[in-house]
């Protein structure tokens, strides 16, 4: 299989300057000097995307990810290096650049398509699949200053996706219009990857990323940390560039005036020692140490599993009788066990409490003083990981005599069934 | 986690595909072209890219002209309005007020002004367009050079509204042009297109790193306008010359900007008259060559048109690498 996209040695500098003079005048004042700090963007990256192959490209903000999109695109020119791309290339850095408000939708097709590389004729071709494409036949005429934010972005959808490209740059941009429009787009990135184009997807969202990709390309700093499958390369992402992992837990605190104290919280899951996340489905045990001046007789522990969004995820029933303990003088610790976490991927904290259960007194208060981590090695996304069984059987004639028609894998393969939801 | 790393099961691709009925789309086979992108200045490849890319080039001018007149012809007869007024001022000030008695003085200027409205209309409009578009450049790659293009293709638009209503004037008022130096026009008109095109596509490089480059080349454009024999004539100034022999060199200097001797053949050409007589005196407005001589010229000007325009695409690729960053 030839590679689509040769990226040989790539480097690009960017000058940040202390006090920019953009202007003849200034410079002739300054006497032409202007000190600037050099700026990596990109440092010597290398990689080969194969024909046909969806690729994702993630990192945080400023790791050099949308510069590579646009040195691939030809917007930027490196200032070391090669970039090889086979076959034409349509890039969609953002949607309905390039519009015209003035101008109307019909003949903001006719601009958008020859600035992504097609002539005349082409664009005449497709030009009724745009429009029903962008849902837009009774406004086509209309300027597009008049248009609404979706319509517009709709527009500009339809255009470079009709394109047809052998290559497909993509910058964060699948997430535009409605559910249905949505669905829409996806079902024509499907429709380009069975057609085996080429698509490169720069993205935050690692749902996207594991849901549509083959191969992800993990960036930090300008510098390629990892390419590999969509599962391993998100765990890297959220690890390493998000500097999170199990973390020792926090420094014991002392009793001052209190009655009681919580000292270091441990999480522990069933892969700690070999790996730093846990998977779906995995045991999580919490340790809190307690120190205590006075026996508490009805002490209630409580515990509470944040997101990283810091949404509340899960706090314990306070009526829960396991939760109960009686504490003696000079503490001990405290075990909360969740022998299956159905979460999928994320780093979650963990807060731990211990009050009064009969009063609202509250002993101690931990908030989120410890941290574990999802990684999902599947591709179900989304929050949690539900039970799932699902079957096919015949309507109703069928149903007495012959029973049921085994399962098929849509369980095991979400996007086969997706994909027959969708059609 | 261990997944094949070298065959995804997405990546397989399908050789035919057939959903829809509609895709004719096979890897390999018909898209063999290779893009390479490096921070080398391949001018080839850029001329290569400007006329493969020519149907945008014309969409790009017609977009220019849609915004601008709206696509109707009380716009267009509102974007006559500036020249008319330029002719008029003109006109008045030197045929009223400083009293020259050069017979049909309109068509004189009008034939200078048609040239010098292209010219500057295109280097002032381009100076700005990549910055004033920077959504497009920032965001989507084609070949730049054509927006600045596109502003001498309006420019090129205007021009001709303006040759239509010179035609007219000089049929309603029965002028003759001078018929055997009328063939050197188009040649006149290429040479003209081109330096212009070659002007406007560095200014508009330029521009994006140093702003002030839109003030500066209208400072620029009104010392050229007055260096250009268009509203006093070529006699008057070799005449002054014969006064001071020894600054017989300045008229090749003179002769230097470009734009002088286009605009000698334009007046060559619809004013027909290298001389007029006043008083008993005779005066010379224009040098007595022949055709032959101003084809010379304007074949030595076009080839440095040409090789300014090159350059000027060297310029702008030098220039383009970071154009996405700058603004």
């Amino acid at each position: 299989m030839a590679a689509a996209i040769e990226v040989e040695g790539i480097s690009k500098q960017f000058r940040l300057y202390n006090e920019k003079h953009t202007s003849l005048k200034e410079r002739v004042i300054h006497g032409g000097k202007m000190p600037f700090t050099p700026f990596w963007a990109l440092r010597d990256v290398n990689v080969e995307i194969n024909q046909g192959e969806t690729f994702g490209i993630l990192g945080r903000n400023g790791c050099g990810k949308s510069t590579l999109l646009k040195c691939i695109a030809g917007i930027l020119k490196p200032t070391s290096g090669e970039i090889r791309v086979r076959g034409s290339l349509a890039a969609m850095l953002e949607l309905g650049a390039g519009f015209q408000p003035d101008l109307s939708g019909r003949d903001n097709i006719y601009l958008n398509g020859s600035l992504l590389g097609l002539s005349r004729t082409e664009i005449a071709r497709r030009f009724d699949d745009i429009v029903a494409f962008a849902e837009l036949e009774d406004f086509i005429d209309n300027q597009v200053k008049f248009y609404s934010s979706g319509m517009y972005v709709r527009l500009g959808f339809a255009v470079a996706v009709n394109v047809e490209p052998d290559v497909l740059l993509v910058d964060e941009v699948l997430a535009v219009g409605d559910a249905n429009f949505q669905r829409k787009c996806l079902d024509h990135v499907k429709k380009f990857q069975r057609e085996g184009r080429t698509i490169v997807v720069v993205s935050h969202g690692t749902d996207t990323i594991r849901q549509n990709c083959g191969r992800v390309m993990v960036m930090n700093h300008g510098q390629v940390i990892t390419v590999d499958e969509p599962g391993e390369g998100i765990r890297v992402y959220m690890a390493d560039l998000l500097g999170v992992g199990t973390h020792p837990g926090s420094e014991s605190g002392g009793i001052e005036g209190n009655v009681l104290a919580i000292g270091t919280v441990r999480a522990e899951h069933g892969g700690s020692g070999a790996r730093t996340h846990m998977y779906p489905g995995e045991s999580l045990t919490v340790t809190a140490d307690v120190d205590s001046l006075a026996a508490v007789p009805n002490a209630l522990a409580t515990i509470a599993i944040y997101d990283d969004k810091n949404e509340l995820v899960f706090a314990s029933d306070p009526d829960d009788p396991a939760c109960e303990m009686e504490i003696p003088v000079g503490g001990g610790i405290v075990r909360f066990v969740f022998p299956e976490v159905p979460l999928l991927d994320g780093t979650y904290s963990v807060s731990v409490g211990v009050r009064s259960a009969t009063e609202t007194a509250i002993f101690d208060l931990k908030d989120q003083v410890t941290q574990f981590e999802v990684a999902n090695p599947g591709r179900a996304t989304g929050r949690v990981r539900l039970p799932l069984d699902a079957s096919f059987r015949l309507r109703s004639a069928a149903a007495g005599s012959t029973g049921e028609v085994p399962a098929v894998s849509a369980a095991f393969t979400p996007l086969a069934g997706w994909e027959e939801t969708a059609s | 986690m261990s997944l094949s790393v070298d065959e995804p099961p997405s990546a397989e691709p399908e050789r035919v595909s057939t959903i829809g009925g509609s895709t004719r789309f096979v890897p390999g086979q018909s898209h063999d072209r290779v893009t390479v992108v490096n921070g080398k200045v391949q001018l080839g490849q850029r001329l290569k890219d400007l006329w493969t890319n020519r149907d945008l080039l014309l969409l790009l001018t017609r977009t220019e002209l849609k915004v601008k007149y709206k696509d109707s012809v009380l716009g267009y007869v509102w974007s006559m309005l500036n020249p008319t007024l330029v002719l008029i001022i003109y006109f008045v000030v030197f045929k009223v007020i400083a009293r020259t008695h050069q017979p049909l003085f309109a068509i004189w200027l009008f034939a200078g002004l048609l040239v010098w409205n292209l010219f500057s209309a295109a280097a002032l409009g381009a100076t700005s367009v990549v910055v004033g578009k920077a959504g497009i450049v920032k965001k989507v790659a084609f070949p730049r050079e054509l927006l600045a293009l596109s502003v001498v293709g309006v420019s090129m638009v205007l021009f001709a509204i303006q040759v239509v209503v010179l035609i007219l004037a000089m049929v309603i008022f029965g002028i003759h042009p001078d018929y055997a130096y009328l063939p050197l026009l188009p040649l006149a008109f290429v040479a003209l297109v081109v330096f212009t095109s070659g002007m406007s596509i560095f200014l508009s490089a330029v521009n994006v790193y140093l702003r002030d480059t839109a003030h500066l080349t209208e400072v620029l454009m009104m010392a050229w306008f007055w260096g250009t024999p268009i509203v006093y004539t070529w006699g008057q100034i070799t005449g002054i010359l014969a006064g001071h022999p020894a600054l017989g060199w300045v008229k090749y200097v003179y002769l230097c900007n470009p734009v002088t001797p286009i605009v000698m053949t334009f007046q060559r050409a619809i004013y027909g008259k290298t001389q007029y007589s006043y008083a008993g005196t005779v005066y010379h407005v224009l040098p007595n060559w022949g055709v032959a001589s101003f084809a010379g010229v304007l074949g030595i000007l076009l080839v440095a048109s040409i090789g300014l325009f090159l350059l000027a695409l060297v310029v702008f690729a030098r220039l383009e690498g970071n154009f996405a960053e700058e603004l």
